[in-house]
């Protein structure tokens, strides 16, 4: 294939969809497919069918819409129509609001002019809710695989990562490292093998930023691989998925497929020397495999624990080669950044923070889903524009950024800026973009509790603090929660988050404190009041002031 | 008798869920004891006939670990009327052979002492005998401690090393002569 | 003898000056030099893994604490060893490892020749501070002549890596998460049913407790002897 082939198929895409007068877009990522999207996409295809109206009307399953709570979404005529709550039975009315313009009931019409949607800016999330994702044509259409071949054909690598360096990206996997001075790195270190790993391991209680991204859009992962293999010089990739995502791997194998057949991965792609080819490994569920070193471990065919740095994987990576480890956000940008150039890029966000981050909110607000922003918009517009605030009423208590190794960021913090250092400055991370609000019913302990125990259960046990630690720190908080500690055990446990926090050998050990600590920063009312009067005050715990166990 | 009319230190030893070898590691200061009385009133002890632990003593060596609810209240007691507590041997230190039991369920141990292994007049005891605890806790895990002295048991030179030290007014530091299991 | 891009660094340890190869760890130059830094998953002759955190140092310029025995020395590195702040986390980590499992001294066949008992006495540790876990583990006492007690396994691997890294079998490795890892013997089969095993009895030697040892030993009785360690490992490079 080469560049007119690839104009051709988008081309005669483009024009075979404007045939229809009305194209039905059902979602049918991995939220809505659990409440009966793929049934209410079949329902509508008969409904279609059978008032014969297959020339003029198109129904096709699309990448996740975002607002998850609202699933199965149906989105009609360029998205003027949408339709929430959908059952296969409101087929019929679907096709009569669409087709005849008849008032659809109440119950599944969706405003879509809420600032959910308008509020948002799609980079990634460009095609997702608008292509096909097992359609390698849709994604073409939509300008796929452009920028591969203006990289190939065009740009010395070299002036590749000048783009990706100008666009002041920063890895969207949490740590916020520079992506450009990442490739640089790789592209320096010596070696004829180098490799390119997609980490998409996700493991966040609560992200399914990456899931989604891969359900909808699989193709743009796979050009922003190539891109950074050309960059680099790498001829290898690996995406390494978890394989609770089936339908995220599934949807990868077929692109990958599609684009081998395409010529757009492998041997000379567009006729040049360029090769690349990208294999599939399955994370068998450890959160730790999120790490790179111990990612690399688990490629590698052994257990997966994670191994001091240096030497980074950059300079030696998997099988001791060079590697560049991505994030598949950090990956989904690199498209985007090149066809529209690295300076548009960094028109987009704050000073330090550029472009757009994808979150997923979860927790207690009333539009649960996947959004995706310019950097630098504050948590409060986030939780109460898009996310449409706390439900019930309710009052808001605190929002947990980052997961298990981020922090909760109380109130009065609402106005700051969403960006890399900002959440950093007040204990939380960016993390990979789960976003857990919670609410005057949400106990802070109780927190902490939850998060140390997913630490301590995902620690892969190779260092003694944060395999040994994370055990006594979840024992004290439980202690907490349950009344039976004293004040002495509150010394011990910020005792032991500042030590797990500098001694543990990796990332999760490292920042498995942060919910701890930014609850004791905040919340220390809510502790003593545990501890001292025996109460609960969100009357989640119950905690019991005793003696001590007293068996027989 | 107060404290300002006798200059002697008041000190009470202990014995808790030990098997009593820290006091005979006491008693094996042999000569030097006579040197210790000098200085001290040994208030209350296995070793003496004071039936109830008395207020206001100086120094109290505590042997052996919390395994009963006995061991329970004695403890506090003995902190509340204690100025310095010291925690002598692995028992009263870590918990040591006691401590073995913790694993098991509490129900699993007593069926199997008193009705598996018993010979005759298999019951499980249910007067005079103290409620055991679910887990067997070393002292500090229950009150503060002042001093811990590791052995199993500490010699006789440590021992006497931390209490003529204490008489003197310094806090002992035992831990390049004594440790878990010494 | 020095391999190519190999270069003579000169550093501080300690505040003093030293002077070692940069293919070097800091805990080589400062063993050359007599400065002590405590380590308990590392023992020279087998690869260093960094897990214990016993050998972390601070490095000026740097604010993350390096383990001394996987991290190489540079031109004009600055190190310290000895700092509250280190002193305080090595005693924790000694204390996280005795609160963990059941480590109990006075009755172990190691008491008085234990690597983790000394450094616990080395560095002061009196007391565990937070509450023993007592989990419950076995015994394994299947193999024929020696013993494994999960009750005072550090997790250090020094018998995984012995035992694939000198005497070639593999028969050791790790299963489970957290607090919850053990040492397996062949894919968690019984040590004596093991097929792998060659009985060399290595593991055993290495074990910085008393969690393998050889049967028939009483408290106190079993001695480690490592001698052949460096010398075997010594051949293994000269073999290459």
């Amino acid at each position: 294939m080469n560049q007119d082939d690839l104009a051709n198929i988008a081309a005669q895409t483009k024009q075979g969809d404007s045939r229809y007068d009305h194209v039905i877009k059902v979602c049918v990522a991995a939220g809505c497919l659990s409440a009966n999207a793929d049934q209410v996409k079949t329902q509508l295809e008969s409904e279609v069918k059978q008032r014969g109206l297959e020339t003029c009307c198109k129904v096709k399953g699309v990448g996740c819409m975002g607002l998850c709570a609202a699933g199965p979404l149906v989105a009609a005529d360029a998205n003027e129509k949408m339709f929430q709550n959908v059952t296969p039975a409101d087929a019929t009315a679907i096709l009569d609001s669409v087709v005849d313009n008849k008032p659809a009931p109440a119950a599944i019409v969706m405003d879509s002019q809420l600032d959910f949607f308008t509020q948002q800016k799609k980079i990634v999330l460009e095609n997702s809710g608008e292509i096909d994702p097992e359609r390698i044509e849709d994604y073409i259409a939509a300008d796929g695989y452009e920028a591969l071949f203006h990289v190939i054909t065009k740009l010395k690598p070299l002036g590749v990562i000048e783009q990706i360096t100008k666009s002041g990206l920063r890895g969207r996997g949490g740590a916020g490292f520079p992506t450009g001075l990442k490739w640089t790195t790789v592209h320096k270190a010596a070696g004829t093998q180098k490799y390119v790993i997609c980490n998409a391991d996700e493991g966040d209680p609560g992200a399914f930023m990456d899931r989604s991204v891969l359900e909808s859009d699989p193709h743009r992962v796979l050009e922003g691989m190539a891109i950074a293999g050309y960059a680099v010089g790498a001829n290898k990739g690996f995406i390494y998925c978890r394989a609770e995502y089936p339908l995220a791997v599934k949807r990868l194998r077929v692109a990958i497929r599609q684009a081998e057949s395409s010529g757009l991965l492998g041997n000379n792609i567009g006729d040049t020397h360029f090769d690349f080819k990208i294999e599939i490994r399955l994370g068998a569920g450890a959160f730790v495999c999120g790490e790179e070193t111990a990612l690399i471990a688990s490629i590698e065919g052994g257990r997966g624990t994670p191994r001091p740095r240096p030497p980074f994987p950059a300079q030696s990576g998997l099988w001791n080669a060079p590697t560049l480890i991505n994030n598949v956000e950090t990956f989904a940008n690199i498209a985007p950044i090149i066809r529209r150039g690295g300076e548009w890029y960094a028109s987009i966000g704050t000073e330090k923070s550029k472009g757009t981050k994808v979150f997923a909110l979860a927790g207690r607000v009333n539009n649960t889903g996947l959004i995706e922003v310019p950097m630098g918009m504050t948590l409060r517009d986030i939780i109460f524009k898009l996310g449409g605030g706390i439900p019930e009423g309710r009052k808001f208590k605190a929002v947990q950024s980052g997961g298990p190794s981020g922090g909760c960021v109380p109130e009065q913090f609402l106005d700051i800026p969403v960006d890399y250092d900002s959440l950093a400055s007040v204990g939380s991370i960016m993390g990979s973009g789960g976003m857990i609000v919670m609410d005057e019913t949400s106990c802070m302990v109780d927190v902490a509790k939850f998060f140390m125990d997913f630490c301590m259960s995902e620690s892969c046990g190779k260092c003694v603090p944060c395999r040994v630690g994370t055990t006594q720190m979840h024992n004290i908080l439980e202690r907490i929660s349950e009344g039976r500690a004293e004040t002495h055990d509150l010394d011990l446990l910020k005792r032991l988050t500042g030590m797990v926090k500098e001694a543990s050998l990796c990332g999760l050990g490292q920042t498995a404190p942060n919910p701890t600590l930014t609850t004791l920063r905040y919340f220390m009312d809510e502790y003593r009041a545990h501890i001292e009067e025996g109460r609960c005050p969100a009357g989640i715990c119950h905690p019991v002031k005793a003696e001590a166990e007293v068996g027989v | 008798m107060t404290k300002a009319k006798n200059p002697k230190a008041r000190v009470a030893t202990v014995w808790l869920d030990g098997c009593s070898g820290c006091h005979m590691s006491l008693l094996d200061i042999d000569e030097r004891i006579i040197l210790l009385e000098e200085k001290i009133d040994l208030v209350y002890s296995p070793l003496v006939d004071a039936k109830d632990f008395p207020e206001n003593v100086d120094v109290t060596l505590v042997e052996g670990s919390i395994s009963s609810v006995e061991d329970l209240h004695k403890i506090k007691l003995i902190r509340k009327n204690t100025r310095v507590l010291i925690a002598l041997g692995d028992c009263a230190v870590t918990g040591n052979i006691p401590s073995m039991r913790t694993v098991f369920p509490l129900s699993e141990v007593m069926d199997r002492v008193y009705d598996e292994n018993a010979d005759i007049n298999k019951q499980l005891p249910t007067k005079i005998v103290p409620a055991l605890l679910e887990r067997v806790m070393p002292l500090h895990e229950v009150v503060d401690v002042d001093v811990f002295i590791p052995g199993c048991p500490p010699s006789a030179d440590n021992i006497f090393l931390a209490v003529s030290e204490l008489l003197e007014g310094r806090v002992p530091n035992l831990t390049q002569t004594t440790r878990f299991g010494a | 003898m020095n391999k190519p891009g190999v270069e003579i660094c000169t550093l501080i340890i300690e505040n003093r000056e030293c002077g070692g190869r940069s293919d070097q760890t800091i805990l080589e130059v400062a063993e050359e030099y007599g400065i002590f830094i405590p380590t308990l998953c590392r023992l020279s002759g087998l690869s260093n893994i960094g897990a214990c955190r016993m050998c972390l140092v601070e490095v000026k310029g740097s604010n993350k604490l390096m383990p001394a025995c996987v991290t190489k020395v540079q031109e004009g590195m600055e190190v310290t060893v000895n700092s509250p702040k280190l002193a305080e986390y090595r005693k924790t980590v000694l204390e996280l490892l005795f609160s963990e499992r059941n480590h109990i001294c006075s009755v172990c066949v190691t008491n008085g020749h234990c690597d983790l008992q000394a450094l616990a006495q080395k560095l002061g540790v009196n007391h565990i501070p937070m509450p023993y876990i007592h989990p419950h583990l076995m015994v394994d006492a299947s193999h024929p002549r020696f013993l494994a007690d999960h009750n005072r396994c550090i997790l250090c691997t020094r018998c995984v890596r012995v035992c694939s890294e000198v005497e070639g079998a593999h028969t050791w490795d790790l299963m489970g998460r957290g607090t919850t890892v053990k040492v397996i013997t062949d894919l968690k089969r019984p040590w004596g049913e093991s097929e792998s095993c060659t009985g060399c009895g290595k593991c055993v030697q290495v074990c910085p407790t008393g969690a393998l040892s050889e049967k028939g030993q009483a408290a106190g009785e079993m001695l480690k002897r490592r001698q052949f360690l460096p010398y075997l490992s010594m051949m293994r490079e000269v073999g290459r």
